[in-house]
C-alpha cells in the first residue's frame, strides 16, 4: 500500500530514535507454545487481596465514578503519608508533597519531564528496568548508562557515579530493589552515593516500587539520609507490594516545589488517577500490611529454593535480597544471554529473560522471576538442569 | 518449626528439598521433624481434596447436629468416640451453643445417609436428638475453591 504521507519525516525524531524492545519476538514464540513454563513474568502471581478488590467494587456500587482532585483523593494521600511514615520513616505532607499517579511508570515520566532541560544528562544504572532511558530521551534529556558489576552484586558504587558525572548531569536514577537483578542498596551503599551528591545540584529519582519486597533487611530510601530528602523524588506504588498491577496505582513524593510542577503536568496529561483504583488503594493502605507480610514470606521461600536450585545445577548467582528476581550468571555456558534464552525456550519450553534486554551489563546473565508457583519453579529447575547437561554434551562433541 | 507445619498444611506435596529451602532447614532436619510430627500425631495424615461432583461418582454429604447427654466422668468424649468409630463418619466436632456435636457423614445415596442417622446415630442411648442438613454444593474447603476460576485475558508484556 502506498502512503500519501511520509510518516518518517512527520513523526518526532526523538520517538523514532527510541528502539522498540527486542523481547516482543520472544514473547510471541512463548504465546504460541503449549505447556511452556514462564519465569519471565515481571509481576506478582497473586491476585489482589479480596478486601481491596471489595473496596473497589463498593465504590462502584456507591456510584463514586467522578474525577477526583488532580493530586488524588485527600483521603488517599493522607493514608499514603501515614503508610510511608509507618513503614519507611519517610515524612511527606499529604497536601503539597504527594501526587497519585497512574502506576509508578507515570511517576517516572512526570519526574523526568519536570526535571530535564534539553541536553541534561540522566545517569541510569544498568541492567535495570527499561523505561528510564527512553523516558529521559522523550523528555529531551540524554541517558548516561552506568554498567553495574556482578562482583558488586549490581550495586552502584561511588566511584562509578563520580566517573559518570559531568557538568550536564541533572538526575541520578536509583532503581533499587532492582528489577532485574534482585540487588538492593543498603544504608552504607547509599551513604557512599550521598557523599558524592552533596554539594551538587543533582536530583535523585528513587524508584522504590519493590521497597516492600526485601528479605532479611529492611528497605532504606535515599530520602532517609541526611541532606538527601531535599534532592530526592521517590516513586512508589501498589503494583508489587499489594499485587495491584492492573489497577495502575502509583505515587510520587518529594520536595513541595518539585512535586507541584509534576502535579501541573499530571493535571494536563491525566486529570486524575482512576477513581475506583483510588478507593481500592485507600483500603490497601489502611488494612493491607498483613497482605504484604504474607506475600513476602511466600516469595522468600520460593526465592531461597530457586537460588539454591540454580547453584546446585551449576549456575552461580549472588543472593538477591530484593524484588522477586534471581539473576544467575550464565557466562560459563559459552552462550550469549539471548542465545541461552532462545535455546532454553525452544529445547525445554521454559522462558527466562535475557539480561541484555535490561541494558549493558546484563549480558551474560538471565532474569528468573519467582513470582510463580513452587511447582513451576521446581519443574523449571529440572528442565534447566536437563538443558545444561545436554548443552555440555553437545559442546563436548563439537570439541 | 512452626514454619514447616504451615508449609505442609498448605501443600503437602512439596518435596523435602523445597521444604528445606523454604523453611531454612537442611533436608535431614526436615525429614526428622516430619517423622517426629507424624509420631506425635501432630501431623495426622496427608490427603487430597477431591471435587467428586466433577466425576461420575455419586456421593451425598450431610452435616448433622447432635444433642447428647454427657456421661458422668467422661463428658462428651465417650459418646463422640462411639460416633466417630463408624467409617461413614468424616468428622466429629464438639460445639458450643444450641447443640453438642457436629457430625459430618457421607454416603452414596440420600437413603444410605438417612438410614445411618435413623438406625445408628439416633439410637445411641446418650443421643437425645438430631437434625440432618444435606450439603448441596461445596464452594470452598481448606482454602481451596471448587469451581474453575475464569482467567483474565493475557498477553505477555515486558515488565
Amino acid at each position: 500500500m502506498d502512503f500519501l504521507m511520509n510518516y518518517e519525516s512527520i513523526l518526532s525524531q526523538n520517538i523514532q530514535s527510541i528502539k522498540p524492545s527486542g523481547i516482543r519476538r520472544f514473547f510471541d514464540i512463548l504465546e504460541e507454545m503449549k505447556d511452556a513454563i514462564s519465569l519471565g513474568i515481571g509481576e506478582p502471581d497473586f491476585i489482589t487481596p479480596w478486601h481491596i478488590r471489595d473496596a473497589g467494587i463498593y465504590s462502584l456500587e456507591k456510584g463514586f465514578t467522578k474525577y477526583t482532585a488532580n493530586a488524588g483523593m485527600a483521603q488517599l494521600r493522607r493514608e499514603i503519608a501515614s503508610y510511608l511514615e509507618r513503614r519507611f520513616d519517610l515524612h511527606y505532607d499529604f497536601a503539597s508533597q504527594i501526587v497519585v499517579t497512574v502506576g509508578g511508570s507515570e511517576g517516572i515520566d512526570l519526574a523526568l519531564r519536570c526535571l530535564l532541560n534539553p541536553g541534561d544528562e540522566v545517569i541510569v544504572p544498568v541492567p535495570s528496568f527499561v523505561c528510564y532511558g527512553p523516558l529521559a530521551t522523550m523528555a529531551g534529556g540524554k541517558p548516561v548508562y552506568v554498567e553495574l558489576q556482578a562482583e558488586n552484586e549490581f550495586r552502584l558504587t561511588a566511584e562509578q557515579l563520580r566517573a559518570a558525572i559531568t557538568p550536564r548531569t541533572k538526575v541520578l536514577v536509583l532503581p533499587f530493589p532492582s528489577n532485574p537483578t534482585g540487588g538492593i542498596m543498603g544504608r552504607e551503599d547509599l551513604e557512599a552515593i550521598a557523599d558524592v551528591l552533596r554539594g551538587t545540584d543533582i536530583m535523585v529519582l528513587s524508584d522504590e516500587i519493590y521497597a516492600e519486597l526485601t528479605y532479611g533487611q529492611h528497605h532504606v530510601s535515599m530520602a532517609n539520609l541526611p541532606d538527601m530528602y531535599e534532592r530526592t523524588v521517590v516513586v512508589n506504588g501498589f503494583s508489587k507490594s499489594h499485587a495491584m498491577t492492573g489497577w495502575r496505582m502509583g505515587y510520587l513524593c518529594g520536595p513541595a516545589p518539585v512535586i507541584q510542577q509534576m502535579l501541573k503536568l499530571h493535571q494536563f496529561g491525566i486529570m486524575s488517577a482512576p477513581t475506583v483504583s483510588q478507593y481500592a488503594a485507600i483500603e490497601a493502605m489502611r488494612n493491607g500490611d498483613g497482605d504484604i507480610e504474607k506475600m513476602r514470606e511466600e516469595y522468600d521461600g520460593r526465592r531461597r529454593y530457586l537460588v539454591e536450585g540454580l547453584r546446585r545445577i551449576g549456575l552461580p548467582c549472588f543472593e538477591p535480597r530484593g524484588a522477586f528476581y534471581v539473576f544467575p550468571d550464565i557466562r560459563g555456558t559459552g552462550l550469549s544471554s539471548d542465545e541461552f534464552c532462545e535455546r532454553f525456550l525452544m529445547e525445554e519450553k521454559v522462558a527466562v529473560i535475557a539480561g541484555s534486554a535490561f541494558g549493558q551489563g546484563g549480558e551474560g546473565f538471565v532474569r528468573c522471576c519467582y513470582a510463580t508457583s513452587m511447582k513451576d519453579i521446581a519443574e523449571a529447575l529440572t528442565r534447566m538442569d536437563n538443558f545444561l547437561t545436554n548443552l555440555k554434551k553437545k559442546q563436548a562433541r563439537q570439541g | 518449626m512452626k514454619k514447616l507445619l504451615k508449609l505442609l498444611e498448605e501443600d503437602c506435596t512439596l518435596t523435602t528439598a523445597q521444604l528445606a529451602s523454604m523453611a531454612g532447614m537442611t533436608e535431614e532436619e526436615v525429614e526428622a521433624a516430619k517423622r517426629k510430627y507424624e509420631e506425635d500425631k501432630i501431623i495426622l495424615g496427608y490427603k487430597a481434596i477431591v471435587d467428586w461432583d466433577r466425576t461420575d461418582r455419586e456421593a451425598v454429604t450431610a452435616l448433622i447436629e447432635v444433642k447428647v447427654t454427657p456421661q458422668r466422668g467422661e463428658g462428651f468424649d465417650r459418646v463422640a468416640e462411639r460416633i466417630y468409630q463408624y467409617d461413614e463418619v468424616e468428622s466429629v466436632y464438639l460445639m458450643s451453643g444450641a447443640y453438642d456435636l457436629t457430625v459430618i457423614i457421607s454416603g452414596r445415596t440420600l437413603k444410605e445417609v438417612a438410614q445411618f442417622v435413623g438406625e445408628r446415630l439416633s439410637t445411641l442411648e446418650d443421643v437425645t436428638g438430631t437434625a440432618t442438613h444435606f450439603i448441596l454444593r461445596k464452594y470452598k474447603e481448606k482454602h481451596l475453591i471448587f469451581q474453575k476460576q475464569e482467567q483474565q485475558e493475557r498477553e505477555w508484556i515486558f515488565s
